[in-house]
This record gives structure tokens, C-alpha cells and sequence, in this order.
């Protein structure tokens, strides 16, 4: 660890140990208001993410698109995927009654590959996957966020909520350091925004492409100089899970770009 | 023989005569610079795309050329005066040859 690393990670430690209930500090939960990574964007990469024509992820989407229509037609309403799919960004990860597991939709994108076209899952995070998720994805756009509500889902939520408050890495902090207690406040340059996934697959400019919300995660886990968990895990699902309760109500956005 | 590039091409459909109607392209590229080292510390070779015509029934209307410090998924726009209904062509010209037409169309009343 460099010098300056290790001086950010101990004043950062400070900050957090300080900022107590009582505190008052304007980025705590609960007391401020839920705002989306969004609204703390640029004008200018806020114009890129508001204009079809010139966000970058709708290159994913069009191939997303073809796959859709593709595959995926001679199940689901092959006239109007914005209807039989308009929920499901804004629902998952869900509960699936099969494996008795919760699933994220790009989960449940590979897990209708299998079951149902008996073809091979796509790659995490490859370009045909990210593609069928931003298509997907985007028949929710302008929804609020609805979790599944099923109730075996409580346990996973709690799990995940758990994993977002552990401590880990060798600068040992939890997600809920930064995006909880420090939400708003800077390390070094960048805003710490308080991570709702709303807009999911991204195009990130630092990317120059388009990630998924467990390629974010794994972005912060090795910030912190964590392990990150693998693609997929069930780790990443039950985050994913409180991530997405937590920020339940909120708009769907995707595709977004962040900077 | 080179992958084809994904690229939106995107024109009002209508537009009234003497318009200035905005051109806008965005492309899937990842533009590699050529400079840059890859995990095993070998250069990446050089991938860009190099030049953008676009002609409107035949003529031209605007010209760009890249170099290697324009952005992966690059995005054009120009401004296009609509005289008469036509076919807009854009030609897309890369490294590895990559050699690609796209079209639109537009409606002057």
C-alpha cells in the first residue's frame, strides 16, 4: 500500500468510527433523502444517459435485441417484449421456486438459456449476456424498483445486508463505511455516491463499455484490497438482493452511464 | 476477415426543405491505441477506426478522420442541410479491414 493509501484508509477509519447516531451527518441513511448516482453526474454525462442516440449502451441493447428476437421470440410475447418483460429488471433478483435460490436476472437469462433453448449459459460478463440484460433491462426503464416480495427471500436479504455491513480487505472496511455513513462526502476526488443499483447493466466511462452491478462490486472489493467474490456467487446474489430492497421504489434507469 | 462493427446511424426521417437537420453516429469500437501493453506486457496492436464519410446521394457531406486518442465506441455528429429526400451513406473505414456502409434515409416536404 502507498503511503497516501494508507494515511486515506486511516483518516477515512477516523471518519467513520466518528460519525455516530447522533452525529448528525447529512450523509447518513435514513435521515437523507435516496438519490440515484445520477443525480450527481456531470451535466454533461447526464445528457449521454438521457439521449437514446447518443448513450453508448444502446449499441448493447440493439444486439441484445437481435438476440431477443433471436431466441427468446417463440416464448415470450414475440410482439411486444416491452409488455411481458417490463417487470422483470425491476423485480430481480427473485425468488425461483426450482432451485430454491434467489436469482438475478442475468441468472434467470441463463437459467431460460438451459431449461428452456437447451443451449449453453452465456459468460459472465461476456457481450451476449450484458447485451440480453440491457435489452431486458431496459423494457422496465421509468418503473419504480419492486422487489420480489416472496417470502423466502427474507433470509438471503438478511444475508446480504449482513456481507454489506461486514468488514473485509486489507483496508477493512465494509460497503456500509462509504455508501451508508460517508454517502455524499469524497474520497480523494470522486463523490461516494450511495449505491443503489438503479441503472444496471452501466456503460462506465473508466470502462469505455458496458459492466454489470456484480463487475461494479467487484470494482469496490478490490479498492478496499478484497478478495472478490467470483461472478456469479452466492454472495454477489444475496448483495445484489439487499442492494436491490434497499432501493426499492426508486426509478429503473438502465441502461445508465456512469462516469 | 474483420468483425462488423455495430453502429447507430441516426437521421430525423422527415425534414423541411433547408432544415439543418443534426447527423448523429455512434459506433462499437474499442479504438486501441496501439501504445498500450497488455497483462503479459506485449503491446497491443494498433486498432482504430481511421476514417467516416458520409455522402448524401452521392455527395460528400462531411469527412472525419480518428486517430488513436479518440474514445472506444466513438460518437459523431454533424449538422446536415435537408434541400431534397435522399439516401445518406456513411462509409466506416478501420484497421483490419474493416470497410462498412450504413445508411439512412430522409424525407424533405
Amino acid at each position: 500500500m502507498t503511503p497516501s493509501l494508507a494515511a486515506l484508509a486511516t483518516s477515512l477509519l477516523a471518519l467513520s468510527l466518528l460519525a455516530g447516531p447522533e452525529s448528525g451527518d447529512e450523509g447518513a441513511m435514513g435521515a437523507a433523502p435516496r438519490r440515484s448516482g445520477f443525480d450527481d453526474m456531470s451535466p454533461s454525462t447526464q445528457a449521454l444517459q438521457r439521449d437514446d442516440t447518443q448513450n453508448p449502451a444502446m449499441l448493447w441493447v440493439q444486439d441484445g435485441e437481435q438476440r431477443f428476437n433471436a431466441d427468446c421470440k417463440r416464448c415470450h410475447d414475440a410482439e411486444n417484449p416491452a409488455q411481458s418483460l417490463r417487470r422483470a429488471a425491476a423485480r430481480h433478483p427473485a425468488w425461483d421456486v426450482q432451485s430454491g435460490k434467489p436469482l438475478t436476472l442475468a441468472g434467470r437469462i441463463n437459467q431460460c438459456r438451459v431449461r428452456h433453448l437447451k443451449a449453453h449459459p452465456l459468460p459472465p460478463e461476456s457481450d451476449g449476456l450484458l447485451a440480453l440484460e440491457a435489452f431486458v433491462a431496459l423494457q422496465s426503464r421509468g418503473q419504480p424498483i419492486a422487489p420480489d416480495t416472496h417470502p423466502a427471500l427474507r433470509p438471503f436479504a438478511a444475508q446480504g445486508e449482513r456481507l454489506y455491513k461486514q468488514r473485509f480487505g486489507q483496508l477493512d472496511f465494509s460497503c456500509a463505511q462509504c455508501h451508508d455513513d460517508n454517502a455524499g462526502r469524497r474520497l480523494a476526488g470522486a463523490l461516494i455516491p450511495q449505491a443503489h443499483p438503479t441503472g444496471y447493466p452501466i456503460y462506465r466511462l473508466e470502462w469505455q463499455g458496458l459492466g454489470s452491478l456484480q463487475r461494479r462490486l467487484r470494482n469496490c472489493m478490490s479498492g478496499v484490497r478484497a478478495e472478490p467474490y467470483a461472478y456469479g456467487s452466492e454472495e454477489f446474489t444475496v448483495i445484489e438482493l439487499y442492494l436491490k430492497q434497499r432501493a426499492a421504489g426508486m426509478t429503473v434507469e438502465s441502461p445508465a452511464v456512469r462516469p | 476477415m474483420a468483425s462488423p462493427v455495430r453502429a447507430l446511424l441516426r437521421l430525423p426521417a422527415t425534414a423541411r426543405p433547408g432544415e439543418v437537420v443534426e447527423v448523429r453516429l455512434l459506433m462499437q469500437h474499442p479504438m486501441e491505441t496501439g501504445f498500450r501493453p497488455d497483462a503479459t506486457g506485449r503491446t497491443v496492436p494498433r486498432n482504430i477506426l481511421r476514417r467516416i464519410e458520409a455522402r448524401f446521394e452521392g455527395e460528400l457531406v462531411f469527412a472525419a478522420d480518428l486517430f488513436p486518442a479518440i474514445t472506444a465506441n466513438p460518437y459523431i455528429a454533424f449538422p446536415l442541410r435537408a434541400t431534397k429526400s435522399g439516401t445518406l451513406t456513411v462509409n466506416i473505414e478501420g484497421d483490419h479491414g474493416v470497410a462498412q456502409r450504413e445508411t439512412a434515409v430522409i424525407t424533405v416536404a
